[in-house]
C-alpha cells in the first residue's frame, strides 16, 4: 500500500532528487569522456561538478535594462518545479504528499517549467536569449499534447489520478507491456521538458546558447540544475506510471523503485546523446500529425479494457 | 469541513489574488502584468483546491500557465511598442472602465448576500473529483459534446482564417502536384 511518508520524506525526496540528478550528470560525464576517447577516470566524472563552487562564487553578469525581477523568477522557478514535482511520486510505499490528484499536479508543475524559461528568456533583455525562450514555447506546444495523452493513459487504466493507485492497478501487467505508445510519448516529454539532447532547440548552439547564453554564476548552475533535476523527477515519475512502482520479487519496494528510476535515467541519458537537435518547427508536424492521433488511440485502449471490466 | 488552517490560507489566498490583480493594473511592463495575472489566476486555483476541489484547483493552475504564458507572447507582439522598453498602461477608457467594474462588483457582492443559499444535506464526499467528473459529463454530457464540437470548429476555423497558405498553395490548382510545395522542407510525408 502507498501512502505518505513521515515529515521528513519532503526533506528526503528533494535529496533523493538530487543525487540521482547527479549521477545522471556524471554519466553523461563519462560517456563523454568515452567518446572523445579519453581514458574513463574519476577526474573524468567530477569534471562537470568542478564548475560548481566556480559559479557560486562567480559575479553575476549586469546587462542594460534587464528585468532583474522577472529573470530571477524564472530561473528559480525551473528547480523549484522540478522538486516540487516529485512530491507525489512513489518511493517504495512511500511519498512526501499523498494527492488525490497526483497526476495532475505533476502535469502543472511542469508546466511551469513554460512560464520560468519564457521569463529566463525574457528577462535579460537579449536577443538571443528571447528567441530561446520562445523556441521552448514553440516546442511546448509540440511536446505537451502527446505527454499529457500519455499521462492520462496511465491515470485511465488505473481509473484513478492518484500516483499510488496508478501503480497498484499494474499488479498484473505493466502498463508499459499494453501501452508502449504512451510510454514512447512519455519519454520523449520528459527530455523535451528538460530541454536535453534532441530537445535542446531552446538553450541549441545556433544561438550561442539561447536562454542560457545571458546567464551567469548561481543563475547558470540553477537553470542547469534544473534540466538534470526534471529529467530526473521524469524518469522517477516514469516507474509508477508504467513500470509497475516498487512492485517485484525478492528486493523491498523502495530497492525496486531506485533500480527502475535508474534503469529509465539511464536508458534517456544514453538516449538524449544519440539524438541530433530537432527543430521546433519540425517536431510540431510530428507531434501532431504522427503523435497526437496515436496517442489518443492509445488513450481509447485502456478506456475500452475499462469498459469492458 | 473548513478547518482554521484552510480559513487562513483562504484569506493569505484571497489577499495575494487581490494584490496581484491591483498590480496588473499598476505595472507598466506587459510582461509584468501578464505575470502578474498569472500569480493571481494561480492564488485562485490554490482558492478552489482548499474549498475542497483539489481537481479543478490543480487543473486551473496547470491551464492558466500555459495560457498566460502563450498570451504574453501575443500580447507583446500586439502591444504598441512590441520591445516593451517604454511603459505601458492597462488602462483604457478609465471612467467607463470604473463605471463598468464598479457596478459589476456591487452586483456580485449584493448576489452574494441576496442569494439564499441551500444548506447542506448529506455528508461531504471524501474526492471531490469522481462527482465533478460525474456532474459534468452525466447530465451534462450532450452540452460538454456540443460545446467540445464548437471549440474545436473555432479552433480550426480561426487556424484557417489565418493561414496564409492553403492546399491550393502547396498542392497546385488541381491539388495533383507531389510532393507539397512547401517553404520549409522536410517534415512528415515528404
Amino acid at each position: 500500500m502507498v501512502e505518505a511518508g513521515a515529515w521528513w520524506t519532503v526533506l528526503a525526496g528533494p535529496a533523493l532528487l538530487l543525487g540521482l540528478a547527479v549521477l545522471a550528470v556524471a554519466g553523461d560525464a563519462v560517456l563523454d569522456a568515452r567518446d572523445a576517447g579519453r581514458t574513463v577516470t574519476l577526474t573524468a566524472v567530477v569534471r562537470p561538478f568542478l564548475g560548481v563552487p566556480r559559479a557560486l562564487v562567480a559575479q553575476p553578469r549586469r546587462l542594460p535594462a534587464a528585468d532583474v525581477l522577472l529573470w530571477r523568477a524564472g530561473v528559480i522557478t525551473v528547480p523549484v518545479a522540478a522538486v516540487l514535482s516529485t512530491l507525489v511520486i512513489p518511493f517504495g510505499n512511500r511519498m512526501a504528499a499523498d494527492l488525490s490528484v497526483g497526476v495532475v499536479w505533476f502535469n502543472a508543475m511542469e508546466v511551469l517549467t513554460w512560464a520560468g524559461l519564457w521569463l529566463a528568456g525574457w528577462g535579460p533583455n537579449a536577443a538571443f536569449s528571447l528567441i530561446g525562450g520562445y523556441r521552448f514555447l514553440a516546442q511546448g506546444l509540440a511536446y505537451e499534447l502527446p505527454l499529457m495523452f500519455a499521462l492520462i493513459s496511465a491515470a485511465t487504466g488505473a481509473q484513478s489520478l492518484r500516483v499510488g493507485d496508478i501503480a497498484a492497478a499494474q499488479a498484473g501487467l505493466w502498463y508499459v507491456v499494453w501501452m508502449p505508445v504512451a510510454f514512447v510519448a512519455y519519454l520523449a516529454g520528459v527530455l523535451a521538458f528538460s530541454f536535453l539532447g534532441p530537445f535542446a532547440y531552446p538553450v541549441g548552439r545556433d544561438l550561442s546558447g539561447g536562454v542560457l547564453s545571458e546567464t551567469s554564476g548561481v543563475d547558470r548552475l540553477l537553470l542547469q540544475a534544473g534540466r538534470w533535476l526534471w529529467l530526473t523527477s521524469g524518469a522517477a515519475m516514469a516507474v509508477p506510471l508504467f513500470l509497475g512502482g516498487g512492485a517485484g520479487p525478492g528486493l523491498p519496494a523502495w530497492a525496486w523503485s531506485l533500480i527502475k528510476t535508474l534503469v529509465v535515467l539511464g536508458a534517456l541519458v544514453w538516449a538524449l546523446r544519440r539524438l541530433p537537435v530537432i527543430r521546433a518547427d519540425r517536431y510540431v508536424e510530428f507531434a501532431w500529425v504522427v503523435l497526437i492521433p496515436l496517442s489518443v488511440v492509445q488513450t481509447l485502449v485502456p478506456a475500452l479494457v475499462d469498459l469492458n471490466r | 469541513m473548513v478547518g482554521p488552517l484552510d480559513t487562513v490560507l483562504l484569506v493569505a489566498l484571497g489577499v495575494l489574488a487581490l494584490v496581484f490583480g491591483a498590480l496588473v493594473f499598476t505595472l507598466n511592463s506587459m510582461a509584468r502584468v501578464t505575470f502578474a495575472l498569472l500569480a493571481a489566476l494561480v492564488c485562485v486555483g490554490g482558492i478552489t483546491a482548499v474549498l475542497g476541489l483539489p481537481y479543478l484547483g490543480v487543473v486551473i493552475v496547470l491551464m492558466m500557465v500555459m495560457e498566460m504564458v502563450i498570451m504574453a507572447v501575443f500580447m507583446i507582439a500586439y502591444m504598441m511598442n512590441p520591445a516593451g522598453l517604454m511603459p505601458m498602461s492597462m488602462l483604457h477608457n478609465k471612467r467607463g472602465a470604473l463605471a463598468i467594474s464598479g457596478v459589476v462588483f456591487a452586483a456580485l457582492v449584493a448576489g452574494i448576500f441576496a442569494v439564499p443559499w441551500p444548506a447542506r444535506t448529506g455528508i461531504r464526499p471524501r474526492d471531490t473529483t469522481f462527482q465533478v467528473g460525474r456532474s459534468l459529463m452525466g447530465d451534462q454530457m450532450l452540452t460538454m459534446v456540443t460545446l467540445g464540437f464548437v471549440l474545436l470548429a473555432t479552433m480550426v476555423g480561426a487556424t484557417v482564417l489565418a493561414t496564409r497558405r492553403g492546399r491550393y498553395d502547396r498542392f497546385g490548382d488541381d491539388l495533383d502536384r507531389r510532393p507539397a510545395d512547401d517553404p520549409a522542407g522536410g517534415g512528415v510525408g515528404r
